[in-house]
């Protein structure tokens, strides 16, 4: 993580704020990470969230809110949850959607990110949904384009959607995330979903711990009032819900701990740690999991697992976020 | 600000219709109540205690919630999108007579929305349509079947139903807005 983005971090949860004033609307026509939300503009998603969900539940789970606009999944990354949940979610609001892999467009040809997304623009899509692997790269299509640009993860930055849906599927068990112990676990060094938890959970009211190898911390969250230990005892000691993060083998250039089984013995959620959390506690996972790495199988398949429920929250979320952006918000003048 | 009902008159009113759905439907069976949020949801609760009052049969009672059935959603370029909230039908509707419920009767474009969202949970028998206040100015042909007042308004007023539930207090009230009111 450079030292810009750890300042943002540190900035945006220094800010923290508690839902005082309800809203309904988001102040911008992007949402480009949790940092530029609200207290409140979280708490508007999560709400609408619900009532998304229940047209998850319909015989008929189509509903016409989105009929002729269109979004376009651009996604430089490989991804299956987030792009299918994505187009699940588009789907179901009548949005017409259409999908653009790197590998099936120019940019193999050499095309640069901003000349591809200025060639699409020019067909007139109303939001963009976008994955890459550059941090920031969404902020930089959000400044150049007309279209409302969702982050669907850039980099090692933020995946705002994922942190909105562990959200929703903490308070849906719950009731509230204020004053829960939320444990992070895993290689926090490149998570982008733990940057986006981070920010919510602060700003939000809950108590975050982090733990990982020392090798896999990254500097500045300190500042962000949220506790990091390499124990694992200690972060879920009393735990309401226990996020573990997976091992980025694809990121890694090696040399952060000496083995994956090491790894395991040492940081890896088995029931006998879990046993230290609270007797309800939720055990969570963003995907995809390295079974026998950061998670034991029986604690992702046992009773305390939310781990696909996350994944059904997030379509209910991702509507949320393209109803409430596709109404075209007015931008702040601050914008 | 007159008052056109006050919460006697709008009991009474709840009975009256109360009735009239008993003898035009010859009864109660296979029939339920869905409201229309906000408002037409308690207006239904009160009608299903009516009901029962008159039968001792208990009636179905659902919400609905028709934000994203709204055919201005997208003809609004700026601005907030209207709140979503959940729809709550706990019954099969197929083969049912449905009685939507719902405050104030306008355009129409609500109940449209309403009767979209409702086919879309299920083939009911009958949909008929019960509202506490007829204001005119339809833009689409739909009329209602249990009306507990007719009230000719000009577009530049506004019609508001108060309920307990939810204001505090019973009343509808007309006003002057001088401007014309959206549905």
């Amino acid at each position: 993580m450079n030292a810009e983005t750890t300042n943002n971090v540190a900035a945006s949860a220094e800010a923290a704020d508690v839902p005082s004033i309800p809203v309904n609307r988001l102040r911008t026509k992007d949402l480009l990470g949790i940092a530029e939300l609200s207290a409140a503009e979280i708490s508007l998603v999560l709400d609408t969230a619900v009532a998304m969900k229940e047209v998850s539940s319909r015989p008929i789970k189509k509903v016409p809110a989105l009929r002729g606009k269109t979004v376009v999944n651009l996604f430089f990354e490989p991804s299956t949850r987030t792009r299918t949940s994505f187009e699940i979610a588009e789907k179901r609001l009548s949005a017409d959607t259409l999908n653009i892999a790197a590998s099936t467009s120019s940019v193999v040809k050499g095309e640069t990110l901003a000349d591809t997304v200025h060639n699409i623009e020019a067909m007139s899509p109303d939001l963009l949904v976008v994955r890459h692997s550059s941090s920031g790269a969404c902020h930089f299509l959000a400044r150049i384009c007309r279209s409302g640009v969702i982050n669907a993860g850039d980099g090692m930055h933020e995946h705002p959607t994922q942190a909105l849906l562990d959200a929703f599927t903490i308070r849906e068990r719950k009731g509230r995330l204020a004053g829960l112990k939320v444990a992070i676990c895993g290689d926090l060094l490149h998570s982008r979903v733990l940057r986006s938890n981070v920010l919510l959970l602060v700003k939000m009211g809950a108590e975050v711990w982090l733990c990982g190898p020392p090798t896999l911390v990254p500097t500045g969250f300190g500042r962000t009032g949220v506790h990091i230990t390499s124990s694992v005892d200690e972060a879920v000691e009393g735990a309401d819900a226990i996020m573990m993060l997976r091992i980025q083998l694809e990121r890694m250039l090696g040399g952060y701990f000496p083995s994956l089984r090491e790894y395991f013995n040492v940081f890896g959620m088995t029931r006998e740690r879990m046993s230290r959390a609270k007797p309800d506690v939720l055990i969570m996972h963003p995907g995809p999991m390295n079974r026998g790495v950061e998670i034991a199988s029986d604690v992702a398949d046992g009773p305390y697992s939310v781990i696909l429920d996350q994944v059904a929250n997030g379509v209910a979320v991702r509507m949320a976020i393209l109803y409430l952006l596709a109404g075209g918000a007015e931008h702040e003048a601050a914008a | 600000m007159p008052v056109v009902m006050d919460a006697d008159r709008m009991s009474r009113t709840l009975t009256r219709i109360a009735h009239e759905i008993v003898e035009r439907n010859r009864g109660l069976d296979r029939l339920a109540l869905v409201g229309v949020r906000t408002r037409g949801v308690p207006i239904a609760k009160r009608l299903a205690h009516q009901l029962q009052e008159i039968t001792g049969q208990e009636v179905p009672t659902g919400a609905l919630d028709i934000t994203l059935y709204r055919d201005d959603l997208m003809h609004n370029p700026v601005g907030p999108q209207p709140l979503v909230r959940s729809t709550d039908i706990p019954f099969s509707i197929d083969n049912r007579v449905i009685v939507l419920v719902d405050d104030v009767l306008y355009t129409g474009r609500t109940v449209r929305a309403a009767l979209d969202e409702l086919i879309d949970f299920g083939r009911p028998k009958a949909i008929q349509l019960m509202v506490m206040v007829d204001r005119g100015h339809r833009e689409l042909p739909i009329k209602a079947d249990y009306v507990g007042k007719n009230l000719p308004t000009s577009r530049a007023e506004s019609v508001a139903v108060h309920l307990v539930e939810i204001d505090g207090a019973d009343d509808v009230i007309i006003e002057k807005t001088g401007q014309e009111t959206p549905e």
